[in-house]
């Protein structure tokens, strides 16, 4: 053993809790617009997690005590858990977990060599396989006409386990404020003829712009622990500003505010939870900026031009092809060998 | 109020400094051996001009200085040369290498001393004596003092950078040092002053020691020496020669290149009383002050002999049970001992009893995550996560395009990993990677050269014969017959030639 013989109190543990601890006021705001559906999505990612965890591990001789105890599976658990939409059956979340956790993590090599966000990967499974259940989201508890009780919330999580009560699916889905944005431009409306509608409610959609703060405080939280750095986060959002307030100050009728896609859909948890995941993400300050921006105009492009609702996950996943480049291409001078004097 | 400026990183580790710093230099008594190894220093070996049995005295030279870059050994006491041998001794590298060892007579009886006065006294006369000396840098480098103060007539030295920040944990040498000699070291600042003629000198305290910092202007005052002892923030590595000069001047000096070519020079607080000493006492470097802590029960800070004994050093401040190992040098950068009785050499400013209680096992390594916590860390501005990829796997032509020469080995990346990665451990093996390939390619070329030459040789005698041969054909009869076995002995000449050079490239290849 040669020096430093001491050394910090961090760990990839402590990294891994306060990232959870940060998703909090998020998972809050989710509980309140949402009901209690999310928790069990939660539960539901976290221990098939830990088992593909465990079973990869096994599988692969590595130290299962070490590495179960990172938590580093549970977070993606959490991450693919709060990108899908409440209400869908375990089994969906099962398999975007297990294919996150299993292929996108361990097939690659486990923590740490993973080139593409696992949460991402099964997320991108998810919406591909199963384009209904991944994308249909319940309104908004004040908006729905129907309350959802815990035992309908139960049915719906675990259909066949429990008695699915008599009740009308199609009732309890409602478009989500990025659909209902689609779906009217499409039909020849401009923003000012519906944008009264009550699903937009003051800025990113009902419950969605409640997530979005929830999700921005807890990512000011990072920031502040030294987690995560400024610049992905600032460069995300900006990429997404900048892209949407051009469009928005050109022709406003048929572009949304930028404000909005900062506010809604995925944004505020892709800008803090997901794009700054360091494994699969550039590293240098310069590359951040780069990566971030990219993934930010990616997911407008994709959202606005695209033929899905939202394009965090798509849009992660395409940069994280081009870290390698970033990275190589972004190498900051060392010391010494500045142009500075 | 000077303008400071700064540097990339750094971390703030535990200081632990106070337990040694509250007590006041004591001196050590004389051992009953010293073990003085041959290579203290950066650079050669010295070579020993004693053989054992001879009787020396204090100060007596034992070893000269064996190249350009090598240092002096002396007898730190009078006494008999006892053996020279191969000892353990304190090194990160090698556990023995050869030392002369002293055994003390108890009288401790001077040599002949020779003070010099500076005035009229010329640059040579005073570099020969410093590295007839022994004098190095103290701070822990151990680089021979002289070739620092050996600049040109024509370089310009701007700033005389003073380093007593004594960054690392632990460690108050220098802290006591300043404290209680201060005048001394004012003194030795004016003596290279002399030498060196700067527009300032500045001496860079981490602000953890406004004592010694107070305790140096008060000083300066009384001797009316022009000199800015400034508080720098305490982070480590501040204390590093390149971070240093970057603190106070603002001039960052890259690797591979000396301070004196940008007008700068560098010397350890410690060193700049060595120098003094050298200069007005004409005594030579035989002791130091070291600190002495970690599980011993009065931690302090020892004027030790060379060659003491480690343990016998470490049992002045009772040591305490449960100890399991020396730290030579501060628990960032240090290394532990190979074996307790190795002895103080000149690099060493600090020893650390170890125990389990402050220096716990290291944690299980997890893998990188590519965090960029070490980046945000390395005070050398570089990509630590990349640099251990290609040093894990070997690839050390990468390692050196992600600045494997240039990172200073402070520790800071490893002690700020969450995943526990002894990162500068990577960087080290890496370096002597590196280190071995070049001298492979080194040998290889001379191979290649030696080849070359013993071709040409060859060739040379072949025609040479073969000249010879024809002039006897010339001379003689010109039968065909003749003609044709004069031409098959050349014929052969050749063709041994050309397989004893086929041998020659053989040789040449596989060297």
């Amino acid at each position: 053993m040669t020096s430093p013989y001491i050394s910090g109190s961090s760990s990839v543990t402590a990294i891994m809790f306060k990232l959870m601890l940060a998703m909090l006021p998020g998972i809050a705001a989710f509980v309140w617009y949402f009901g209690p559906a999310i928790l069990l999505s939660l539960a539901v990612a976290t221990a098939t997690a830990l088992i593909c965890e465990a079973l990869m591990l096994i599988a692969r001789r590595a130290p299962l005590k070490l590495f179960m105890t990172d938590l580093s599976a549970v977070v993606t658990a959490w991450l693919l858990a709060l990108s899908l939409p409440p209400l869908v059956p375990w089994w969906l979340v099962a398999i975007g977990t297990a294919f996150a956790i299993v292929i996108a993590k361990h097939l690659y090599g486990g923590l740490g060599n993973n080139p593409f966000n696992p949460a991402m990967v099964g997320f991108a499974v998810l919406l591909i396989a199963f384009p209904l259940q991944s994308t249909r989201w319940p309104p908004p508890l004040m908006l729905s006409a129907t309350r959802v009780s815990f035992d309908i919330t139960l049915a719906y999580v675990f259909p066949g386990l429990v008695e699915t009560p008599r009740f009308l699916v199609d009732a309890e889905t409602m478009a989500t404020p990025l659909d209902t944005l689609r779906t009217q431009l499409g039909m020849k409306q401009t923003i000012g003829d519906f944008s009264y509608m009550p699903v937009f409610g003051k800025i990113g959609g009902v419950g969605f712009e409640m997530m979005a703060l929830g999700y921005l405080l807890g990512g000011l939280f990072l920031w502040q622990q030294r987690i995560i750095s400024w610049h992905m986060p600032a460069a995300f959002l900006a990429g997404i500003a900048a892209l949407g307030g051009m469009l928005w100050l050109i022709d406003p009728a048929h572009y949304a505010s930028p404000l909005f896609h900062l506010a809604a859909g995925g944004t505020m948890l892709g800008a803090f939870f997901i794009i700054t995941d360091p494994v699969s993400g550039a590293t240098t300050p310069k590359g951040k900026l780069i990566f971030a921006a990219a993934a930010g105009l990616l997911t407008y492009v994709i959202r606005v031009f695209g033929g899905y609702a939202d394009g965090v996950a798509f849009a992660v996943l395409i940069m994280n092809m081009a870290v390698p480049l970033i990275d190589a291409y972004t190498q900051p001078p060392v010391f010494g060998r500045k142009a500075r004097t | 109020m000077r303008k400071l400026f700064r540097f990339h990183g750094g971390i703030h580790p535990k200081q632990y400094k106070d337990q040694s710093s509250r007590l006041p230099i004591a001196v050590a008594p004389l051992p009953d051996l010293l073990v003085l190894p041959l290579a203290q220093h950066v650079g050669l070996a010295a070579e020993p001009i004693v053989s054992p049995g001879q009787r020396v005295l204090k100060g007596e030279l034992l070893a000269r200085p064996a190249g350009a870059v090598s240092a002096a050994v002396h007898a730190p006491t009078s006494g008999t040369v006892a053996a020279i041998e191969q000892r353990g001794v304190p090194n990160a590298i090698t556990k023995t290498d050869w030392c002369i060892v002293l055994r003390p007579d108890g009288e401790d009886r001077w040599g002949e001393r020779s003070p010099l006065k500076l005035i009229g006294v010329d640059r040579a006369t005073l570099f020969a004596r410093l590295r007839e000396f022994g004098l190095v840098g103290l701070g822990g480098a151990a680089f021979p003092s002289h070739i620092k103060l050996n600049v040109n007539e024509n370089t310009k030295i701007r700033s005389l950078v003073v380093n007593a920040a004594e960054c690392e944990p632990y460690i108050t040498c220098d802290d006591r040092l300043m404290r209680e000699r201060a005048p001394d070291l004012v003194r030795g600042l004016r003596l290279i002053a002399e030498l060196l003629h700067p527009d300032e000198i500045v001496i860079g305290v981490e602000d953890n020691k406004p004592e010694a910092a107070a305790s140096l202007r008060a000083a300066a005052s009384a001797d009316a020496l022009a000199m800015d002892v400034v508080a720098i923030p305490t982070l480590y590595p501040g204390g590093g020669e390149k971070q240093l000069i970057r603190t106070l001047t603002g001039i960052e000096v890259p690797a591979g290149r000396y301070p004196f070519e940008f007008g700068v020079a560098c010397f350890n607080i410690a060193t700049v009383h060595a120098i003094r000493r050298a200069i007005d006492l004409g005594e030579p470097l035989l002791s130091r002050v070291v600190t002495v802590t970690g599980n011993v029960a009065t931690p302090r800070n020892f004027e030790v002999l060379i060659g003491t004994p480690m343990n016998q050093l470490v049992a002045l401040a009772q040591e305490q049970t449960g100890t399991d190992g020396y730290i030579m040098g501060g628990p960032m950068m240090g290394f532990r001992v190979a074996a307790k009785e190795v002895p103080v050499v000149k690099a060493t400013n600090c020893v650390i009893a170890m125990d389990a209680k402050h220096f716990r096992a290291a944690p299980p390594e997890l893998p990188c995550i590519r965090c960029g916590t070490c980046s945000v860390a390395c005070p050398a501005d570089l990509q630590p996560f990349e640099l251990y990829w290609h040093t894990k796997s070997h690839n050390i032509e990468n390692a050196k395009r992600y600045g494997l020469a240039d990172c200073i080995e402070c520790g800071a990346c490893s002690y700020v990993c969450p995943s526990k990665i002894p990162l500068v451990g990577y960087f080290r093996r890496g370096k002597g990677e590196a280190a071995a390939q070049e001298k492979a390619a080194r040998a290889a070329a001379q191979a290649r050269e030696r080849s070359e030459w013993h071709e040409q040789r060859l060739s040379r005698e072949a025609q040479e014969t073969a000249t010879a041969s024809a002039a006897l054909s010339a001379s003689g009869s010109a039968s065909p017959a003749a003609t044709a076995l004069k031409q098959a002995s050349v014929q052969a000449a050749l063709q041994r030639a050309r397989e004893r050079r086929n041998e020659g490239s053989a040789d040449g290849n596989g060297a």
